[in-house]
């Protein structure tokens, strides 16, 4: 079926509009939102084999030849990213069952979720510029949303300044869509690609390139503009939280490779060294933080600050080998930031409170929580048989490799500060002596933990099947290192 | 013609940074709209600001107008609408729970609530 790489955007939102009616049944909701986020993972599995096996996939919509229509391209980084957004999103909506709260439920919550995987799922398969930037509202439209539902005090005042940075952002993308648009005259992803390569030595590209980045860092978090992402991403509650961590940032970072890889390689020397200092600094600001908080959320935000400045440093550097590194790394880095968040807020629901100074004691009462949050940890910090381990090796393998041993150092390092952040994480709420005995009734958890283990298994089947992985992450690194193939799948010459 | 309307978006983004700059959650609002007509006017000017017909094809015109900068300023327009619509209920609603509209007072810490 030739419009198959569509359906992982079509189902979510087919589901967002059927839920949209059943707001008074809570429990329909529920059955609807679960049986479409399976779907779509089903949907995303299919077209990853399909793309496995013929190649990159497109539809021109509407039958229109492809640089007058819209394109939708499922390469293998696509795809990839697709199905991992899909299977997050079906973990984290079984999860809101035992943990959103009615008053959620009964407030559009399900359909909103489901407008997110659109727009996520949107973002990465789109091969339209401008259709690139209609995603990404979708996306924040529903964060938003998501960011301020329930509307207690804390959310209000962050949801202000999220909604502020990223209204910028959104204009500074139009302007750099419309700056590039004046300069190659599309739209197309693929033929902006072939007109950029007519006229590589213009500097006007190098500003683009700059403008682009600026945009998607502060979707993506990186060093000078993540001010907004501590404060907003702690607002909201845990499941939330998940998406956001897993999902929102990532896209930025796709964006970042797919715009780097596809469109602004002509003047490596200078765009590519920008990113390696950004990534750097991202690393390093991301670390202070992870080890200066004393609180679950704090800790775990700051990770996710860490994990972009690594993705960041491997598309610097830009070799086959770095770039293989980043989508194993990014792949990994999505599946584990949500299961670690979701651990995390069964960590805040069970002792009431996310101080670690208040916290301890866990293990004896949770030790299979507490187990798995330490599997977590070590995966999260690339402890070899884990899932961490490989892109770590391939990103760090090439920064030795092309000569950039400070970034590579550095990479090494700020795992330390993650290994130092996440096991005193879990010394503190699961081993030390809490100040306030806990209560000998256990809280019933079990329905929060399954999906939340569901994940971790997943990334430690995902670090011990390597080798089954490497030949879908080699075909993705293939079409991302020669543009020709992605260009020439789109504009079919 | 082209280079006129450059300096009106430029002073649109002036104006817009200026009033996002402020402590007044209004005047941020307003600096936000101020941005989206700055980026839209942007927008036309960078399809171009040639003469020729408007892109209706009953005009059997020599030469229309570039009609993709207008779709996606449409299109650019209602996903700000919506936004801004989305903001300034946000802000009422803020104004309601937390009694103030300066950005200043709103820092707050997370033992607030």
């Amino acid at each position: 079926m030739i419009n198959l790489p569509i359906l992982p955007i079509l189902l979510p939102l087919v589901a967002a509009v059927l839920l949209m009616f059943l707001s008074k049944s809570v429990k329909a909701q529920r059955i609807v939102s679960v049986i479409a986020s399976a779907a779509t993972v089903l949907a995303a599995a299919v077209v990853l084999l399909k793309v496995k096996a013929d190649g990159i996939q497109t539809i021109d919509m509407g039958s229109w030849p492809a640089p007058f229509g819209i394109t939708l391209v499922s390469d293998m980084l696509s795809i990839l990213l697709v199905l991992t957004a899909s299977i997050i999103t079906l973990c984290v909506v079984l999860y809101s069952f035992g943990s959103i709260g009615s008053g959620r439920e009964a407030f559009y919550y399900y359909p909103i979720v489901q407008f997110l995987l659109v727009g996520v799922n949107g973002s990465f398969t789109t091969g339209d510029i401008f259709n690139l930037f209609v995603f990404f509202e979708i996306m924040l439209m529903s964060s938003y949303v998501l960011i301020v539902i329930g509307g207690t005090k804390v959310q209000l005042r962050e949801s202000i300044k999220y909604v502020l940075v990223n209204v910028i952002s959104s204009a500074i993308f139009v302007i750099a869509v419309g700056f590039l648009y004046s300069v190659t005259g599309s739209l197309n992803m693929a033929h902006i690609s072939t007109r950029i390569s007519e006229i590589s030595a213009e500097p006007i590209i190098t500003v683009l390139a700059i403008l682009f980045l600026i945009v998607f860092g502060l979707k993506g978090g990186i060093f000078p503009l993540y001010f907004w992402l501590p404060g907003s991403y702690a607002a909201p509650p845990a499941p939330i939280l998940a998406l956001f961590g897993a999902l929102l940032t990532k896209v930025g970072v796709y964006a970042i490779l797919r715009t780097y890889t596809l469109f602004f390689y002509h003047d490596q020397p200078f765009t590519h060294d920008i990113l390696a200092l950004l990534a750097l600094l991202t690393m390093v600001a991301g670390s202070i933080g992870a080890l200066a908080y004393k609180d679950v959320k704090q800790i775990l935000i700051y990770n996710i600050i860490i994990a972009v400045g690594v993705l960041l440093f491997g598309i610097a550097v830009m070799t086959e080998e770095s770039i293989a590194g980043t989508i194993f790394y990014l792949v990994h880095d999505m599946i584990i930031k949500a299961g670690l968040f979701l651990l995390g807020g069964i960590m805040i629901y069970i002792t009431g409170t996310s101080d670690l100074n208040k916290m301890g004691g866990l293990i004896r009462q949770y030790p299979a929580l507490g187990w798995t949050f330490l599997i977590a940890s070590f995966a999260l910090v690339g402890i070899p048989p884990l899932s961490g381990f490989t892109g770590k090796l391939l990103i760090v393998r090439a920064g030795f490799e092309t000569g950039e041993y400070v970034g590579a150092i550095v990479v090494l390092l700020s795992s330390l500060a993650v290994l130092y952040s996440v096991v005193n994480l879990f010394m503190d709420v699961f081993w030390k002596k809490p100040e306030i005995p806990l209560p000998e009734t256990k809280k019933q958890t079990a329905s929060l933990f399954i999906p939340a283990a569901v994940l971790v298994i997943l990334s430690v089947l995902y670090g011990v099947g390597t080798e089954v992985v490497y030949p879908y992450v080699m075909q993705a690194v293939d079409t991302l290192i020669h543009p020709e193939i992605y260009i020439d799948a789109v504009l079919k010459e | 013609m082209e280079i006129l309307m450059c300096i009106v978006a430029g002073l649109l983004f002036a104006a817009a940074v200026y009033l996002m700059l402020s402590k007044s959650l209004l005047r941020i609002i307003i600096g936000t709209g101020l941005l989206s007509h700055g980026t839209h006017l942007m927008l036309l000017t960078m399809g171009g600001l040639k003469a020729g017909a408007v892109p209706v094809l009953g005009e059997h015109a020599a030469t229309y107008t570039d009609p993709i900068p207008q779709a996606l300023i449409l299109t650019a327009i209602v996903i700000s609408f919506g936004v801004t619509a989305v903001f300034l209920v946000i802000a009422y609603r803020a104004y309601q729970e937390l009694g103030t509209d300066n950005m200043e007072q709103m820092r707050g810490m997370d033992t607030d609530d």
